[in-house]
């Protein structure tokens, strides 16, 4: 499978996109990280990506990962997009989940029990 | 944003693109391997939505990428993220990233493996030379890892003593084989390595 377009293809410069930053306003956006999109406040004023991005998010949850995808962005540009909309209120993750600890014994039988049950 | 993704998928998603509100939290498991070694096809068995594909463009100047269109004079080399999702139970949900594990990319690979459980890496047995520089950026991140040979029609059968003599596996480390095309098979292969996690880990809490 090949990307559809090269990023030096894109219409609009990423540095545009995040107004010339390379690094979010909050470091703790890992890939799995759930989004969730505020659903009371207004979207005025917010940039056509940050827009596109709450148009996303507003049906239901989703990982930074799935963001990214759907948007066509990298993903250290969509991480400075969700940084900001966290700290405007428009998004929330859930439970601030150190995603998971890769020790914990619950976690991999939750996982190994999902896994065996599909077969 | 654009044009709908080129996909060949066309099979129905099972469920819809976003999440069950119950979903609570979210774990991921890697799959690396060598270029055209089956990650992607691995992914897209997988996966309930379609597989997404993002990037991450990283500063490094004149790389092979993982890439039919192989070398490129650019001081940014576009590492491509291929991943699947799954909804295990309710509040659970297991994210997979396929992803090339040159060692050049290790700021890459340190944000990917940031709290990830572990790494499936696929290999072929007429490659199995190229699977060592992925074993080993694994070891030095110490990320805990199974390999499945991903059996290609073509490929010679190989038994799979001699295949773990000849990646120089630990005993401990699960060898298996798949076939990346096969949902129930690739299924079984991520269940190799998350038993293997779960005995690891019980090991080290009884240490």
């Amino acid at each position: 499978m090949t990307p559809r377009r090269r990023p030096g293809e894109r219409l609009v410069r990423s540095y545009v996109v995040t107004d010339g930053r390379s690094h979010p306003s909050r470091n703790t956006l890992d890939l799995v990280t759930l989004l969730i999109a505020a659903d009371d406040l207004p979207l005025t004023g917010l940039s056509p990506e940050k827009r596109g991005l709450m148009e996303l998010c507003r049906p239901g949850a989703l990982s930074v990962a799935e963001v990214a995808g759907h948007l066509e962005l990298p993903v250290s540009v969509t991480k400075v997009l969700i940084a900001d909309l966290i700290d405007s209120g428009h998004i929330v993750t859930r439970a601030p989940i150190p995603s998971a600890r890769p020790s914990d014994t619950r976690i991999l039988q939750e996982v190994l029990d999902g896994l065996r049950a599909r077969l | 944003m654009g044009s709908a993704p080129a996909s060949d998928d066309v099979r129905p998603r099972s469920g819809g693109m976003h999440l069950p509100p119950t979903v609570q939290t979210a774990v991921k498991l890697l799959i690396v391997g060598h270029f055209a070694v089956g990650k992607t096809t691995f992914v897209g068995a997988l996966s309930e939505i379609r597989p997404l594909r993002t990037e991450e463009v990283m500063t490094q100047a004149g790389a092979l990428v993982d890439d039919l269109a192989g070398t490129r004079d650019k001081t940014t080399t576009t590492v491509a993220l291929d991943f699947g999702r799954l909804t295990l139970n309710d509040a659970l949900v297991l994210y997979l990233f396929g992803t090339p594990g040159q060692q050049r990319f290790t700021e890459l690979w340190q944000d990917m493996t940031r709290g990830a459980l572990g790494a499936l890496v696929l290999a072929d047995t007429r490659r199995l030379d190229q699977s060592f520089e992925v074993m080993g950026v694994l070891e030095e991140l110490g990320l805990p890892y199974a390999v499945a040979l991903n059996e290609f029609d073509d490929a010679p059968e190989h038994g799979l003593d001699e295949v773990r003599e000849a990646l120089d596996l630990l005993p401990s480390t699960p060898l298996v084989r798949c076939d990346a095309r096969d949902r129930v098979s690739s299924t079984e292969a991520l269940i190799a390595l998350v038993e293997y996690l779960l005995t690891r880990t019980g090991e080290l809490e009884h240490a």
